[in-house]
């Protein structure tokens, strides 16, 4: 058995990415995210990999888009105002079919906003923050230990789909402390070398051309209907909910990420009251588990969606749930995190108007 | 050395028809580009970087690996394949709005940290591929869509000279001026251009090669006028000359 080791958030996704395969990454500080930045300038040259501090958010994205380019295991780290400046970026990433990730420790918004945790970057970060028909895949870790986890398969995701994948985390997840295993380190000659068609000097072979860009038309739509087919694979293969005493609840909480443990401690203190409610968290964000989530609600009363915003995934609720049952929301923003009570009242609230 | 005169295309350069105006001066460029590439046997670890402008497609002109970056981020998206692919040779090519005006933070970085690329810079004093607006080096009174009674100080500014810009920053290996407006200046590019890419291969930093190019499209003239007019006026604003060269003289 692996030992557990205390670490904060964003020093064990960094870890993580580190054991995954990652040698190179490319960020800028920002809070709540900076120890990200740091340890990989301390870790990375331990593991003969290469550490870039850019000058800008901008250059950061256009610079793993180089290092995606070769075929490579690349990362990036963020916060909202970083993440905005990242999404031109991001668009050429998912038209050139670029493998990434991309950490996003959401912080309170718009504009400058604050450091505190937040869940606001969620239309961004799941309906495409840049221009064209693209998605990423968005990976929303509830726990350190699951970021650990998804950080690892976020980069497997990108080889095999050719594509960006978002960690979507918070500032809570990112600068709490709690014990990890971590996973084994992966053997770099194992990893997918993407020869095919890697950008890394045409010896022996016809050159390779990466570009998002095409002038004709018909042939760029040709270009967006083979990302859409990837799409497809994507939701068919890769969606990931948890759900938790759902069975018997007459009412369900939806809830992703750090809002979903806090969802929790709700679960446990409405069942110690007597009220049967469960939970639905959806880990991939996009693809959204819109199936899974229908069905696992169907026979409940209502379904109260809490989130660390004015209330964006609800969107994507409520097309699950359609009209079949009612679909209420609560949501704190600003970097304002709903605590247990709270949420725990508005649920009973809730209860009142159906009884 | 002595150069042989043949008109065999370099091998660098893929034999796709270009895609430039009569009298355009980005085709000599790509020519001495190729014919360097051939000369330092680089080809086959070579990987370049087409911007957005004119020059969109140069990733299909040259017979090396290739992409286009955003407009500007050239030296971003090279940044990070050599930081990856410590033996490769890595080369942007860019227009005067792509470098000079959004893309002047990757430009001024990537020279500032010594990044180990080649930096090929094509100002034209306009924006050539959306159609003749007002670059950050169009002349003080030149007429563009975007600067129709002329470019004014007082609105717009001035001039940018970016290899004076770039000469004070720390990384820089090799930086040249130069034009290609006859046989003796093309020559002199070519020079620079070796020198530009000898730097990258040994290590020394950054380089970039700034040509001062026609554009007879959007300066509405015929290329003899356009050639005329780079001697006349942008000669005056752009000196020609060398700004860095720590690579020393060819053996
Ligand atoms: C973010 C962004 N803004 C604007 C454009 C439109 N655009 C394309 S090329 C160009 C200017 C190109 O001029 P220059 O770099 O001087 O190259 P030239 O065409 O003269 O060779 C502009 C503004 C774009 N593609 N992307
Ligand atoms: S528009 Fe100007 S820069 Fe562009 S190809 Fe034509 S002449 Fe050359």
């Amino acid at each position: 058995m692996a030992d557990k080791t205390m670490v904060k958030g964003n020093e064990a996704m960094a870890e993580a990415a580190i054991r995954a395969g990652c040698r190179l990454y490319f960020g800028y500080p920002i809070t709540p995210q900076s120890e990200f930045t740091e340890y990989m300038a301390k870790r990375l040259p331990e593991v003969g990999g290469s550490f870039l501090q850019s000058e800008s958010e901008v250059s950061a994205v256009n610079m793993v888009y180089g290092a995606a380019c070769t075929g490579r295991r690349v990362l990036t780290s963020t916060s909202g105002p970083g993440f905005s400046l990242m999404q031109e970026g991001m668009s050429y990433i998912a038209g050139a079919e670029l493998p990434s990730v991309f950490v996003n420790v959401v912080r309170g918004g718009p504009g400058l906003g604050d450091i505190q945790p937040a869940q606001s970057d969620y239309f961004q970060a799941t309906k495409g923050g840049g221009h064209g028909d693209y998605h990423a895949v968005v990976l929303a870790p509830g726990t350190i230990q699951e970021a650990v986890e998804l950080v690892h398969d976020a980069f497997d995701i990108a080889d095999k789909y050719r594509t960006p994948v978002i960690i979507l985390a918070d500032g809570m997840l990112g600068q709490m402390m709690e014990p990890v295993v971590f996973g084994e380190f992966r053997n770099l000659e194992s990893l997918s070398d993407h020869l095919s068609w890697s950008l890394t000097g045409a010896k022996n072979r016809e050159p390779h051309k990466v570009t998002s860009f095409n002038i004709d038309p018909y042939e760029l739509e040709k270009m967006n209907m083979r990302y859409q087919e990837k799409y497809k694979k994507i939701i068919a293969n890769e969606i990931l909910y948890e759900t938790s005493n759902m069975e018997d609840a007459d009412f369900a909480l939806v809830g992703f990420g750090t809002m979903g443990r806090i969802l929790g401690s709700v679960i446990r203190r409405a069942r110690e009251e007597g009220i049967k409610v469960g939970l639905f968290r959806p880990v991939t964000l996009w693809p959204f588990p819109y199936d899974a989530l229908r069905e696992a609600v169907a026979d409940k009363k209502f379904v109260l969606d809490v989130e660390m915003s004015t209330g964006q995934m609800i969107e994507d609720v409520r097309l699950a749930v359609g009209d079949s049952l009612p679909v209420h929301f609560y949501g704190r923003t600003g970097g304002v995190v709903p605590n247990p009570d709270e949420v725990l009242r508005v649920l009973k609230e809730r209860i009142e108007e159906v009884k | 050395m002595p150069t042989v005169k043949t008109f065999k295309p370099p091998k660098s350069l893929s034999g796709k028809e270009f895609t430039y105006c009569p009298g355009c001066q980005h085709g000599i460029v790509h020519r001495l580009i190729a014919e360097i590439i051939d000369e330092l046997g680089i080809q086959e670890r070579t990987i370049m970087v087409a911007p957005v402008g004119c020059s969109v497609f140069a990733y299909e002109f040259f017979d090396v690996d290739g992409t286009v970056a955003a407009h500007g981020r050239a030296p971003a998206v090279a940044t990070g394949m050599k930081r990856s692919l410590k033996d490769s040779v890595v080369f942007t090519y860019q227009g005067d709005g792509d470098l000079a005006a959004i893309g002047t933070a990757e430009i001024v970085h990537a020279a500032n940290r010594g990044e180990k690329i080649t930096a090929i810079f094509i100002n034209n004093a306009i924006y050539g591929m959306t159609g003749g607006q007002m670059a950050p080096t169009t002349l003080l009174g030149m007429k563009t869509s975007t600067s129709p009674y002329g470019r004014a100080a007082e609105n717009d500014g001035y001039p940018i000279h970016v290899c004076e810009l770039l000469k004070e920053t720390g990384g820089v290996a090799y930086l040249e001026r130069t034009t290609v407006n006859t046989p003796q200046e093309i020559r002199k590019t070519k020079k620079a251009l070796k020198k530009a890419f000898t730097a990258q291969l040994e290590g020394l930093g950054f380089s970039l090669v700034e040509v001062l190019s026609t554009c007879p499209t959007n300066w509405g003239m015929s290329p003899v006028e356009a050639t005329e007019w780079l001697e006349e006026n942008m000669k005056k604003e752009y000196k020609v000359g060398l700004f860095v060269d720590k690579v020393g003289d060819e053996k």
